[in-house]
């Protein structure tokens, strides 16, 4: 590690260098072609550019020479001091090593000349180069290139390759998992992972509504796609509702089936048929939904209640605008930028409205639960394509009520249930071909995750499931190797990956799915993703699911089903409304001042389940007052050297507590050991008790490791005080009374 | 249990947060109820939830179970509490020498409100539209609620209770004695022992060379608000002390709070020099100055961290006070830490009160905990102390603290600094001394801050500041769940019992007061009883990694409002993660386990001993112990 000793005030290079003498670089030209290394590269990866020397500074006082490249895969930067096992992040990625960055994973980059940071625009580079590069990662890393001691030739070549290749328009085919497969012929590897379900067969299907006892019929109509391209090949629906059906509007206007609760509600959800103005056409198509809604009332023997996400609730370039101005507080690049935005924290990130969002998303999804666990009703979701927010609310539904989708496999089925195979488009909300019309771009997937966490933290016992493996599961949205995040539909992906010239064994190219973690991490390191509180289900309990039980319904009693006149034409909305009303006369005297109880049914049917015992294999429900809705710490803040806390932060408890868990694993190991009298087969579970930090831990743990950041203290700088409003306060004497005594 | 559990017990958790602290100390019986099984029954936070008898008994309780000496009042039926959350709920009110009791009427449904008058911090009688002939009063009090009663006015023009309670509750406003000294159980630890200097200063190596231990204040001459026993520069001798006091607010000389074990680098305490308008300088104060820094070979260089923001020092100068001017004392440097005074922090401590109680706003909750400020003091606390733990500790420079009087800043910061640097003070019986020393010893006014038993809540001198620390430490503890051996409940069970006046630890504004007083003799320690339950108050996860110095990131990203204490009474935000709980239902687990390998291997070795010596090489490997580390 070069330490580059504090000032070095020499004649130095403008903008960057106030701090690097030309002297301290010790590199005759004979010996550059020697020691410039090559990126360890995937199948497939080939290089496009690279620059030697490149300065790779950390902090202000440090930096490390080495050499810069860009791939069709990654940017990469080969650090020319030998990086010691030891000091490498306990969650190494098999792909991608801490100083590379996937092209897909860049967010933002500027050029630093003369101190100014400069926004670099894909397509608009011209000859010059910037002495200094920022590289902003949607994983929040923030790297700093100095390109000053490059060849120019090199160094011009190194900055308009990665401009171009991370900021510009790119086609689907370009995507580095279709090179990478062309190389790796493992046509096995999604077969490896049975337990996730990938909802691709009938039968997958099927067995899915068997589990959930859903009276409803898996349909394949949609077998290669002959319906519709939007649509899977196999998907479920009510039993009345007939192939035609689906056939006559390309599966627009069906109830398409999403689960089903035991107590006989059950979620669906539907496309919007487009709103016409020709009156015949509408009437028909009036007909047809309202024929549909029927199919699906008798399926299920409950009236069904509509949610109409087609009319401007959460607008998706809302979120989109929401989390860019979230996401740049945590983008940081230097200390003075990190104390700066700590003045205002809390209006700041309340401004951004990302954890409003959260709040929101939260509350609608428990509206619909209520509907679903209180009050037997089936909920019936309406979007254009019914493949954003159906998306997002259908699975934070089924992670709230059932246990089976909080264990990893189950979310991971979940995710291929809801979002793969029920193509949420991937390739345009994360933008990954970098198009230029981003209005398609929103961060949907990232929300649920979010809405995931926010139930995990407070919740933590009712997840198999750690904080760090959604972590990786959103920095794995980013990664251009796996086909569970690249298409906008099946069709897209089937189409995509089918191969030309068949050769003799294959037809089609086998894109890997996330979930195969083996591809990015070793099985010691996926030990991290193991939720040590997890209280597993008593194994007694054979059914997979716990039967209905009746609900405790003393304090007041929710509409039930029979008073319901008309299901069809109940609108939610309304729904709500009445319930508040007449919650709001139950309990509220007329000495409490109205608008301080005006609680919303979302907040009564919190508080309700919040009196009942706790079942961790239950539903569980968010609280949603601001106090409960914090920042995802972990994702956002894991990078920042001047946020951790050494020696200390959540994840200390958590190794305890893995410590224990697997100390009892061990235990129980022991006695089946005993008991057989014979070895028997090693530890099934891990835990991450099995990493023995070489250093302290700090919060950023699994993430960075801690080479080199210092651990001496942060002091804050720059404390800019907002307290001007009390100033005639705090020009009072403390002491201005001199106090008589009591005693 | 569970079955109760339902819709109509949540009064009983929502009273059980206090009991947890309060009612427990009635009866030392009572195991863990059932119930703590239960998340959000709010034992997560406090595992250790005791409730008076079997929980299931509140139901029959028509009284409080009285404390030694507590002496019913006053018992009124048919009054309404008025509970923000709950609505309006009938019951019987009960009151005592010491608390004020109200219990639900409805058999079926317990719920309990143990309230000890001491919290109260003023009674009103409320306006607004009630039914004819019934009158309301509101209870506000020093924990951050307010309780609002109603009930029938009394036909026969008797007064109301709660002219009662307000005699009760505030017995110093009509020279009666807070209930402290009435209450007569006995513990079998005594609290009172918990803290000898001596001993705490030969824990340190002191005295040493360097550094003697006076008694010049054996009678409270030298300075009125100082202990007797003080550890000050072997080579100034007791008449320099008493010029130096001279120069120093209150005589509040410079004396030793803590010595680093190695680089010999002291922190050293006092108040703000007397430098005045014109300048004043004193030689022997500079002597003295001179004297700490040399004290430590280790450094050129003495820090003096005054807590004040620079203006306000200065405004001190017209007043007499002041600050040290570089000039005046060479090789010192002076920091300014710009820690607001004790109006600034009430009044913060109001807006925050208005924030969290009864109700959260639906929106807006982070601008409105913005707009209190509250934890932006915080933050400048913990970042003044962590200055002052870092030169300690990485610079080996001595450090001198003050404010303007040096009991209130100052001793926030020279004890959250002492918890960063030596890990002694993060177990429960170092925090105690630290408390003992640091704020008891010199010289923290707890009762004109906190006003126990005085009427005149609006006094000018009242003031959170040692709520202040108690929530800094709260939120170190979050930031390293393994470096302390007290819990949540810990912390909170001392703020109870900084308002209850049960216990004698946090009346009177000084050491020599607590003397005249008795206290020691007539009152009883909160550490008696604290000591005397220890299980409740430990942390399961501490790691003992004493000589581990932390330092706190004190950016508000890391920095949280406290809600297990802030916004405990509001039932929905009972939700705290239970892995305390968890955790200690692993290690029971894994005794359990252990019992039963360990049986195991015993009917292994007979049976194979009985079954000839087949493999007497069946060698269980002994389980490996938790990995301690960091």
């Amino acid at each position: 590690m070069l330490s580059l000793g504090s000032g070095g005030g020499k004649a130095a290079k403008p903008s960057f260098i106030s701090y690097v003498t030309p002297e301290e670089i010790k590199i005759k030209d004979g010996e550059i072609s020697r020691k410039q290394k090559q990126p360890d590269l995937q199948p497939g990866e080939v290089i496009f550019c690279s620059a030697y020397p490149v300065l790779k500074c950390e902090g202000p006082q440090r930096g490390v020479y080495g050499t810069l490249c860009c791939t069709n895969f990654k940017i990469s930067f080969i650090s020319e001091e030998s990086l010691s096992e030891e000091t490498a992040p306990p969650l190494s990625n098999k792909l991608l090593g801490e100083n590379d960055i996937a092209l897909s994973c860049v967010d933002q980059i500027y050029g630093v000349r003369d101190e100014k940071k400069k926004l670099i625009i894909g397509g608009q580079v011209k000859n010059k180069y910037p002495p200094k590069l920022l590289i902003y990662c949607k994983d929040f890393r923030v790297f700093q290139f100095c390109l000053s001691y490059a060849k120019e030739e090199e160094a011009k070549k190194i900055f308009q390759g990665i401009v171009h290749h991370s900021l510009e328009p790119k086609s689907l085919k370009c995507a580095f998992a279709f090179s990478y497969c062309e190389e790796v012929l493992s046509p096995e590897v999604s077969k490896k992972i049975p337990a996730t379900v990938m909802f691709e067969s009938k039968d997958n299907w099927k067995l899915e509504l068997n589990r959930t006892r859903s009276s409803c019929k898996v349909a394949h109509v949609n077998e290669n796609y002959v319906v519709s391209e939007r649509l899977p090949q196999y998907f479920a629906v009510p039993f009345a509702v007939s192939d035609e059906d689906i056939r006559k509007f390309k599966g627009q206007g069906v109830p398409l089936w999403c689960w089903s609760h035991s107590n006989g509600s059950a979620l669906f959800k539907m496309s919007a048929l487009p709103n016409v103005q020709d009156d015949g056409t509408s009437q028909v198509y009036q007909m047809f939904v309202d024929r549909m809604t029927n199919a699906v009332c008798q399926n299920q023997m409950y009236p069904v209640k509509t949610q109409d996400f087609s009319s401007g609730f959460l607008p998706l370039a809302d979120l989109q605008q929401s989390y860019n101005k979230f996401k740049q507080f945590f983008l940081i690049d230097n200390t003075a930028e990190f104390w700066l935005s700590d003045v205002k924290w809390f209006s700041s990130i309340e401004n951004t409205g990302w954890l409003e969002k959260i709040q929101e998303c939260l509350n609608k999804a428990t509206e619909i639960v209520l509907s679903l666990e209180e009050e037997n009703s089936c909920v019936l979701m309406i979007e254009e394509d019914c493949s954003d927010l159906c998306c997002l609310f259908s699975s934070l539904v089924q992670v709230m009520l059932d246990p089976y989708y909080r264990t990893t496999p189950g979310f991971q089925s979940l995710i291929q249930k809801e979002w793969v195979v029920g193509g949420h488009s991937f390739l345009d909300r994360c933008n990954h071909l970098y198009q230029k019309e981003k209005e398609s771009q929103s961060p949907l997937f990232l929300l649920f995750l979010e809405c995931v966490w926010q139930l995990l933290q407070q919740h933590a016992p009712a997840f198999q499931f750690s904080e760090t493996y959604l972590t990786v599961v959103s920095d794995s949205v980013h990664i251009p190797l796996f086909s569970t995040f690249l298409f906008n539909s099946q069709h897209q992906r089937d189409t995509a990956t089918k191969l030309e010239y068949p050769d003799s064994q294959r037809h089609s190219l086998m894109i890997p799915s996330v979930w195969d973690w083996s591809l990015q991490f070793d099985w010691k390191v996926q030990a991290l993703f193991t939720n040590p509180l997890y209280v597993e289900k008593p194994k007694q309990d054979k059914a997979l699911r716990k039967p209905y039980r009746p609900k405790h319904q003393r304090q007041f009693s929710l509409p039930n089903s029979s008073s319901k006149p008309s299901p069809r034409k109940s609108f939610f909305k309304e729904e709500t409304d009445n319930l508040k009303k007449m919650l709001s006369g139950m309990r509220i005297g007329k000495w409490i001042n109205a608008t301080e109880m005006q609680l919303s049914a979302t907040r009564q049917f919190y508080e309700s389940w919040q009196r009942k015992p706790l079942d961790y294999h239950g539903l569980i429900l968010p609280c949603l007052d601001g106090p409960a809705i914090k920042i995802w710490l972990q994702r956002y803040l894991r990078w920042i050297p001047e946020a951790q806390i050494f020696g200390g932060g959540s994840v200390l408890t958590m190794k305890k507590v893995s410590d224990l868990a697997a100390e009892i694993e061990d235990l129980k190991n022991e006695m089946e050991k005993m008991a057989h009298n014979m070895h028997a087969g090693n530890t099934k579970k891990l835990f991450f008790s099995s990493f023995h930090a070489p250093t302290r831990l700090s919060s950023s743990f699994p993430f960075a490791s801690l080479r080199t950041w210092s651990t001496r203290p942060v002091i804050p700088t720059s404390i800019v005080q907002s307290l001007g409003s009390v100033s005639n306060l705090a020009e009072k004497e403390d002491e201005d009374t001199e106090g008589v005594e009591v005693f | 249990m569970e079955k109760s559990e339902s819709s109509e017990s949540l009064g009983s958790k929502l009273s059980s947060s206090r009991q947890a602290s309060i009612d427990s100390l009635s009866s030392s019986s009572t195991s863990r109820s059932d119930r703590s099984f239960h998340l959000r029954s709010n034992t997560c936070k406090s595992p250790e939830l005791r409730v008076l008898g079997d929980s299931n008994n509140w139901a029959d309780l028509e009284e409080p179970q009285l404390l030694p000496n507590e002496s019913l009042k006053e018992t009124v039926k048919d009054v309404t509490y008025i509970c923000p959350f709950m609505g309006m709920i009938r019951g019987t009110l009960t009151v005592t020498n010491y608390r004020l009791f109200f219990k639900r009427v409805e058999k079926d449904s317990a719920f309990v409100l143990d309230v000890p008058l001491g919290v109260i911090s003023r009674i009103e009688k409320a306006g607004g539209a009630l039914s004819r002939g019934e009158v309301s009063y509101v209870l506000v009090c020093k924990d951050i609620r307010n309780l609002k009663f109603a009930h029938k006015q009394d036909t026969q023009g008797r007064t109301s209770v709660f002219e009662t309670v307000m005699k009760l509750a505030f017995p110093v406003s009509h020279n009666l004695q807070v209930f402290a000294y009435e209450y007569g159980q006995i513990y079998p630890e005594n609290g009172w022992k918990v803290y000898d200097p001596s001993a705490e200063y030969k824990r340190m190596g002191l005295p040493n060379e360097s550094w003697r231990m006076t008694r010049i204040n054996e009678h409270y001459e030298l300075c009125d608000t100082y202990p007797v026993m003080l550890l000050v520069p072997a080579n100034i001798p007791d008449e320099d002390l008493k010029r130096v006091a001279t120069f120093r607010a209150k005589n509040r000389i410079p004396v030793l709070s803590w010595i680093h074990p190695e680089s010999q680098a002291t922190v050293v305490r006092c108040s703000q020099p007397m430098v005045g308008a014109n300048g004043k300088r004193s030689k022997d104060d500079e002597k003295y100055l001179q004297a700490i820094m040399d004290a430590n070979a280790q450094s050129h260089k003495l820090f003096i961290f005054d807590a004040r923001p620079s203006v306000n020092a200065v405004a001190n100068k017209t007043k007499g006070g002041g600050f040290e001017s570089e000039d005046a004392y060479q090789n010192a440097e002076l920091v300014f830490l710009d820690i607001h005074n004790i109006h600034v922090m009430r009044e913060s401590l109001r807006k925050l009160k208005e924030v969290v109680y009864p109700n959260i706003e639906e929106s807006h909750w982070l601008s409105n905990l913005e707009s209190t400020h509250w934890l932006e003091h915080i933050k400048l606390i913990l970042a003044g102390a962590l200055r002052i733990a870092d030169k300690v500790e990485s610079g080996k420079t001595s450090v001198v603290i003050h404010c303007s009087d040096g009991w209130d800043r100052t001793a926030q910061l020279t004890s959250l600094a002492m918890l960063m640097l030596d890990g002694h003070y993060r177990t429960v019986r170092g925090f105690q001394v630290l408390i003992e020393k640091e704020w008891l010893t010199f010289g923290h006014r707890f009762q004109m801050r906190i006003g126990h038993g005085d009427k005149n809540h609006s006094d000018a001198d009242r003031s959170p500041v040692f709520l202040q620390f108690i929530d800094c430490v709260w939120q170190l503890t979050r930031q390293f769940p393994a470096a302390f051996e007290f819990n949540e409940f810990f912390l909170i069970t001392i703020l109870d019992h900084l308002y209850s006046c049960l216990f004698g630890t946090f009346l009177c504004n000084s050491e020599q007061q607590r003397i005249k007083e008795g206290l020691q003799k007539k009152t009883v320690s909160l550490w008696s009883y604290i000591n005397s339950h220890l299980e409740e108050f430990l942390n399961p996860l501490y790691v003992n990694y004493s000589h581990h110095v932390l330092y706190p990131v004190v950016s508000m990203r890391h920095l949280e409002l406290w809600v297990g204490y802030y916004i405990r009474w509001n039932p929905r935000m009972r939700l705290q993660e239970p892995i305390h709980h968890c955790y200690k239902e692993l290690l029971l687990k894994r005794a359990e386990l252990k019992k039963k390998v360990e049986e195991l291997q015993r009917e292994l070795i007979s049976r194979s001993a009985s079954s000839s010596s087949e493999r007497a090489a069946s060698p269980t490997r002994s389980v490996t112990p938790v990995q301690t580390f960091v």
